[in-house]
């Protein structure tokens, strides 16, 4: 049994797949965890990237070698790695190249739901969104072929439920890798304007072939159904919920299942043609509804979530798509009324917390307003009962946003980022501050792990010091503080010193995550039994 | 067949190894199985489920539509209360009563345990107790499980093969520990229903 996460990384695995490249980010984690779980390292890469920039250009690097090469990220992390990203898809590629992006509707672990089907389209490269996890296995496994074929990167989207669904999944023959082979073009990856503007074209003269592959695609159906009142065009995951929604699974309506982007235009313009009017069902935006609807709209209607026939927010289930077809809403038991909401909190007796206590100590003659974070489990410190950050936007921001704000006159003003984070996309944003002395103290709560998503390695680990003095940070401003409570009045005063400064300072506060210690103390005991 | 059940507790839990125990059983019967988990930020001492599907026929959504959950197993008692849209009227809800108290406004555990006794097929055992006296309180999960396998159209072994696979690393005494757990727990269920 699979998830569809580990689904992919078999797919790719099986299709002769040279190396992973990936920050962890949920729900795409899992993608890189099954690699490195399997101990290929002598035939497989699989080591995580600083972020997902980095691991991007890497995975593209590999293409470019003539290599087979996937790269994971959770939809947000597609932002960082945007701009390799559209560029990857005017380079073309030598050795296939699959970009796998786990989207999160309704925002389970992230800061927004955006779809990246959307970043498919704008870059203009083939989207594969499958339904299933074998469906997951299969097209990654295909994928690699369709990037070789037209010489271009393949996205495959999934999105939350799907990564963290097991199933059975059955496999197909084990390929072999590539063999190492520049590309056979010498100025293929050279995007200076003139030959750019012969690779852009390129890349548009194949969009009617990639098209055309979409109509021919198994993975895009047109089925038959005799109530043609009503068409259906159903994406991705939310196939199931359709199914779901009819006895036996049998759909009285005539439904184009859409698995592969571009989209299948025929195919939607015979759907189209045959149906009085039509819905649509898709995981995220309403991307397909409104290249459907264009900008004047269309004769007949079209249904959807942007006329409210589904939620425009917020992922799809069985119960909502059921009421899409008319059933009434659940009128079964209710969630009591003692049940209490039970929030994720910071664990017990971890080191976040105790930064917390001293900072809002240091910080409470300075009133509110003035602590800015970043991602990770420390974001928790925006709850009860440390109610210790104002800000929390995205991978690198605190450092950044406090230095504006001390620009703008907020003085003294507090960062608060995870070693993981800092160098995901905090260590350039320190390089301002230091270039202009700015009066803010970054203080990087260190847990030697990117915690909240498994507890992988961190890059930071024995370099954090070093890379703030390599950075121009004073070395007699970068403070070390030990996060426990029975030093929690040393610490309270280091950072009012540090708060108090009237430049850049960084005050690195160093204990293992609780969860980490306990696995270190296992491999500890085991290793020592052995 | 079909069997949907709802896994309920609080992230750190173990309801993954009740997952992987049903699964494993499931699969040794030529089921299909869907097993949907909760992954990233909830995992931190939030309330976390999974949705089980096993069937004898092909399954579409791996989310359980509300009112159709055959089983309820919760490793925590307000927890086991949190799913109850998704039980079906002739559904059971199993749980654990000991509580796992990580928030300031916890209702109080008398209420609970009413609340529990409204719905009308549930069961409640002191499985951290159980667990205690084999001699590990690791365990409780499994006690849990054990109670809600007559409720499950899945022969006894195939459980206890399951658990032998799935903890077969770990050590024999593991084992062991874990099948007398899942005895006592089946056990405890099967006098509640005489």
């Amino acid at each position: 049994m699979l998830l569809g996460d580990e689904a992919i990384a078999r797919g790719a695995l099986d299709a002769g797949m040279s190396g992973i490249y990936a920050y962890p980010g949920t729900p795409s984690t899992e993608i890189t965890e099954y690699v490195q779980s399997l101990g290929l390292k002598d035939r497989v890469h699989s080591e995580w990237s600083a972020n997902e920039k980095t691991a991007m250009e890497s995975a593209l690097g590999m293409s470019y070698a003539g290599k087979r090469s996937m790269v994971c990220m959770k939809h947000v992390g597609l932002n960082v790695a945007a701009d390799p990203f559209m560029n990857s898809a005017i380079t073309g590629v030598n050795g296939g190249m699959v970009i796998a992006v786990a989207d999160d509707p309704s925002m389970h672990s992230s800061q927004n739901e955006q779809d990246s089907r959307y970043f498919g389209k704008f870059a203009m490269i083939p989207v594969l969104e499958p339904s299933n996890q074998q469906e997951a296995y299969d097209m990654t496994y295909e994928a690699f072929d369709l990037s070789e074929r037209y010489s271009i990167p393949v996205m495959i989207r999934i999105t939350t439920r799907l990564a963290h669904s097991r199933s059975g999944v059955e496999r197909r023959d084990i390929k072999p890798q590539n063999k190492l082979k520049t590309p056979e073009n010498p100025t293929q990856f050279i995007l200076l304007p003139g030959m750019a503007r012969k690779s852009y074209k390129k890349l548009v003269e194949i969009q009617p072939d990639l098209e055309r592959e979409s109509a021919d695609s198994p993975f895009n159906s047109l089925e038959g159904g005799e109530d043609t009142s009503l068409g259906i065009i159903v994406a991705g995951l939310a196939y199931n919920y359709l199914l779901e929604s009819f006895e036996e699974f049998k759909v009285p309506h005539p439904v184009l299942k859409i698995s592969q982007y571009p989209l299948p235009v025929k195919l939607i313009a015979d759907l189209y043609s045959r149906s009085d009017e039509i819905l649509v069902i898709e995981e995220g935006y309403p991307l397909i509804e409104e290249s459907l609807n264009g900008v004047l709209g269309r004769e007949k209607k079209i249904h959807g979530r942007l006329d409210g026939t589904l939620p425009r927010v917020g992922e799809l289930n069985p119960d909502i798509v059921r009421q899409a077809f008319g059933a009434a809403g659940y009128e079964g038991l209710k969630v009591p009324g003692l049940v209490r909401d039970r929030p994720p909190a910071l664990c017990k007796g971890c080191s976040h917390s105790d930064v917390y206590y001293a900072l809002n100590q240091a910080m409470a003659a300075y009133g509110n307003g003035r602590v800015f974070s970043d991602i990770g489990c420390y974001t928790l410190g925006a709850l009860p009962p440390y109610n210790a950050i104002d800000t929390c936007v995205d991978m690198g921001a605190s450092i950044t946003m406090a230095k504006g704000a001390a620009d703008a006159g907020l003085i003294p003003s507090v960062c608060v980022i995870g070693d993981s984070t800092f160098i995901h996309s905090g260590m350039t944003g320190l390089l301002d501050a230091v270039r202009e002395n700015s009066p803010i103290t970054v203080i990087i709560s260190d847990n030697s792990t990117t915690a909240m998503t498994g507890g992988q390695e961190s890059h930071a680990e024995g370099r954090l010091e070093s890379i703030c003095i390599g950075l121009g940070v004073p070395a007699d401003h970068i403070r070390m503080l030990n996060p426990l409570k029975k030093h929690q009045a040393d610490n309270v005063r280091i950072l009012e010193e540090e708060v108090a400064h009237k430049g850049i300072s960084v005050v690195i506060a160093e204990r293992d995550c609780v969860h980490r210690l306990r696995k270190k103390r296992q491999q500890k005991k085991s290793n020592s039994n052995t | 067949m079909k069997s949907d059940i709802i896994l309920a507790g609080v992230g750190g839990q173990g309801i993954l190894s009740i997952a992987a125990s049903i699964g494993m059983a499931a699969l040794e019967n030529n089921l299909e199985v869907k097993q949907a988990e909760v992954h990233g930020m909830s995992q931190r001492g939030g309330a976390v489920q999974s949705n089980m599907r096993i069937s004898s026929r092909s399954i579409a959504s791996d989310l359980i539509p509300r009112g159709e959950a055959d089983l309820i197993i919760s490793v925590e008692p307000m927890e086991s209360l949190r799913y109850l849209p998704w039980l079906s009227g002739q559904g059971w809800l199993i749980t654990n009563i000991n509580p796992f108290i990580n928030i300031p406004d916890y209702p109080d555990l008398d209420s609970l345990k009413e609340t529990i006794k409204d719905v009308p097929n549930h069961l409640f055992l002191d499985a951290d107790a159980i667990a205690s006296d084999l001699g590990s309180k690791k365990v409780s999960n499994m006690v849990v499980l054990g109670a809600a396998t007559p409720y499950i159209d899945i022969p006894y072994k195939s459980f206890e093969d399951g658990i032998r696979k799935i903890f077969g690393r770990k050590g024999e005494e593991i084992v062991r520990l874990n099948l007398e757990a899942l005895r006592i727990g089946r056990d405890l269920a099967e006098a509640d229903g005489n």
